[in-house]
């Protein structure tokens, strides 16, 4: 039975209709997980004895950073199926990835920043997490700029596929050069920009949100999906029925 | 019809691309001018103060090469691109990868190397000490080929755009990072005389990987921007 | 109520980044659904100029 269902899923017509019908379900529930993580994390954890309050920003600078790493991932691996198997579906959630990507990283760079402002007075620290996550958001810009120049877009996501499969395999190794470089040049005053001390309660809150943003982020793909699916198939028969099913 | 071997495909077109190189020998000069003109900009905008140029020297030289690499990389499929010879290539009966290696061996040779040449004047502009001059030579050694194997794969995603060298930046420079940072790194370690083996097995290995996976990533974006 | 707000005096970063957040979540959002109704529209807009020409 699983097999039939991915089978079919790979008509346009039948992904358009199956992912409408997830989209409004996962949407409530990752807006529910989110209400709660926002909860336990404004509300419920306690004042953290260093940093006061302005720690809370974890809950959205750690979810989104995460994400950021995982939605390129996913794009990679969308990138891959495409490429070896010829599966137009995972080209389309690769390239619908692509945005909701960068402007995770986009937000988890500027909490961090936000997060960094009180704690160190100066709003950019050329820390190692901070800056792997810059060059992220340029692999992300990449990915976009690529996919907007090529007209055909058959042509253009395959092209992204390829410079994702690139991009994901540079990951790691950028991180540790930038983790190597942030060691060599530590200075002095600045501390070690660590994750406070998870205690219990601010943990669960965390991960309700990583939880909510993961759910989001598949409603938003799906949605993207479908209209990447649109464009794609809008002079096929299904489409066009879709489109005026009684002037037919 | 005598079928070509893959070693003597290899060198015909390596041959092919150095004579063709050659004979716009003026051409061959823009990387090193640039190279040169970049670090002497740096002082002009830091001041003229010896040990303020010294601190900066190595990330500057470093900086200069990457963006000297980035500029010479176009040229290495416009042409075939542009008369058609590109897709004969891709059509031959040997594995694209080592025909892509091939030309890229052939860019380096023409582009990367030649700013070994450059190194010692821009070491004595930037008050570098002996030794470094000697690590940045050997930086240049194993990060330049870096810098074209992974332009290469760059410059085949855009090959079929207009005006893809903007976008090849973007895509490109984000990618060069590891190797700016243990390159200058190397350099610096070596001014303050203490051994860099540590960057420079890293350079060797960014090498490697490069070496191994760049050629094929790029016969795949080849294959992809030509269809 | 009102400390709650203040955030221990980091109001200003707590709340710019949870303000941000909801921005970029809400513009992801209401994107594929806005490009979606377009899309309709023009697909029906281009079927009734191509029915008009048989």
């Amino acid at each position: 039975m699983i097999v039939r269902f991915f089978h079919r899923m790979a008509s346009p017509m039948h992904f358009y209709r199956i992912a409408g019908l997830f989209v409004p379900w996962l949407g409530v529930l990752s807006a529910a997980l989110l209400l709660a993580g926002l909860y336990g994390g404004l509300v419920l954890a306690p004042t953290d004895y260093q940093q006061g309050e302005s720690y809370r920003i974890i809950f959205i600078h750690v979810p989104a950073a995460w994400m950021s790493l995982f939605i390129y991932v996913v794009m990679a691996a969308g990138g891959l199926i495409s490429l070896v198997w010829r599966i137009k579906l995972a080209e389309v959630i690769a390239i619908s990835s692509a945005p909701i990507g960068a402007s995770f990283t986009f937000l988890a760079l500027v909490t961090g920043s936000l997060w960094g402002k009180p704690m160190w007075g100066t709003w950019w620290v050329w820390d190692a997490r901070l800056t792997s996550e810059l060059i992220l958001l340029f692999l992300y810009l990449g990915v976009i700029a690529l996919y907007g120049a090529i007209e055909d877009k058959r042509v253009a996501a395959r092209a992204v596929a390829i410079l994702a499969l690139v991009g994901v395999v540079n990951i790691p190794i950028i991180h540790y050069s930038v983790e190597w470089w942030n060691t060599l040049h530590q200075p002095a005053t600045i501390t070690k920009f660590d994750k406070p001390s998870i205690h219990l309660s601010m943990l669960v809150p965390l991960l309700l949100m990583a939880l909510a943003f993961k759910l989001y982020y598949a409603t938003v793909v799906l949605m993207r999906a479908r209209c990447e699916v649109l464009e794609r198939e809008r002079n096929s028969r299904w489409v066009q029925s879709l489109v005026e099913p009684a002037a037919r | 019809m005598s079928t070509l071997s893959l070693s003597s495909a290899f060198v015909l077109l390596l041959r092919r691309d150095l004579v063709l190189a050659y004979r716009r020998r003026a051409e061959l000069m823009n990387p090193l001018l640039f190279f040169v003109l970049v670090t002497s900009l740096f002082p002009l905008g830091i001041g003229n103060d010896p040990k303020l140029i010294q601190a900066v020297g190595s990330g500057v030289i470093w900086v200069a090469a990457l963006l000297a690499a980035l500029l010479s990389l176009d040229s290495m499929f416009r042409s075939d691109f542009d008369d058609g010879s590109l897709e004969q290539f891709m059509l031959s009966a040997h594995p694209v990868s080592i025909l892509v290696l091939a030309k890229v061996l052939a860019h380096w040779l023409v582009t990367g190397l030649p700013l070994l040449l450059v190194a010692p004047l821009l070491g004595v502009l930037l008050a570098l000490p002996g030794d470094a001059i000697g690590v940045l030579m050997l930086t240049l050694i194993l990060g330049t080929p870096v810098l074209s194997l992974i332009g290469a794969v760059g410059v085949a995603l855009t090959v079929g755009l207009r005006r893809g060298g903007v976008i090849l930046s973007l895509l490109v420079l984000p990618l060069y990072v590891p190797v700016l940072i243990f390159g200058a790194d190397a350099m610096e370690t070596a001014a303050a005389g203490i051994p860099a083996t540590a960057q420079l097995s890293f350079l060797g290995a960014l090498l490697a990987l490069s070496l191994a996976l760049a050629p094929m990533a790029t016969a795949a974006s080849l294959r992809v921007s030509l269809s | 109520m009102k400390e709650f707000f203040a955030m221990g005096g980091y109001a200003f970063y707590v709340w710019t980044s949870y303000g941000l957040a909801l921005v970029v979540l809400t513009i992801n959002l209401l994107a594929p659904i806005r490009q979606r109704r377009r899309l309709l529209t023009d697909i029906a807009r281009r079927m009734r100029r191509a029915r008009r020409e048989r």
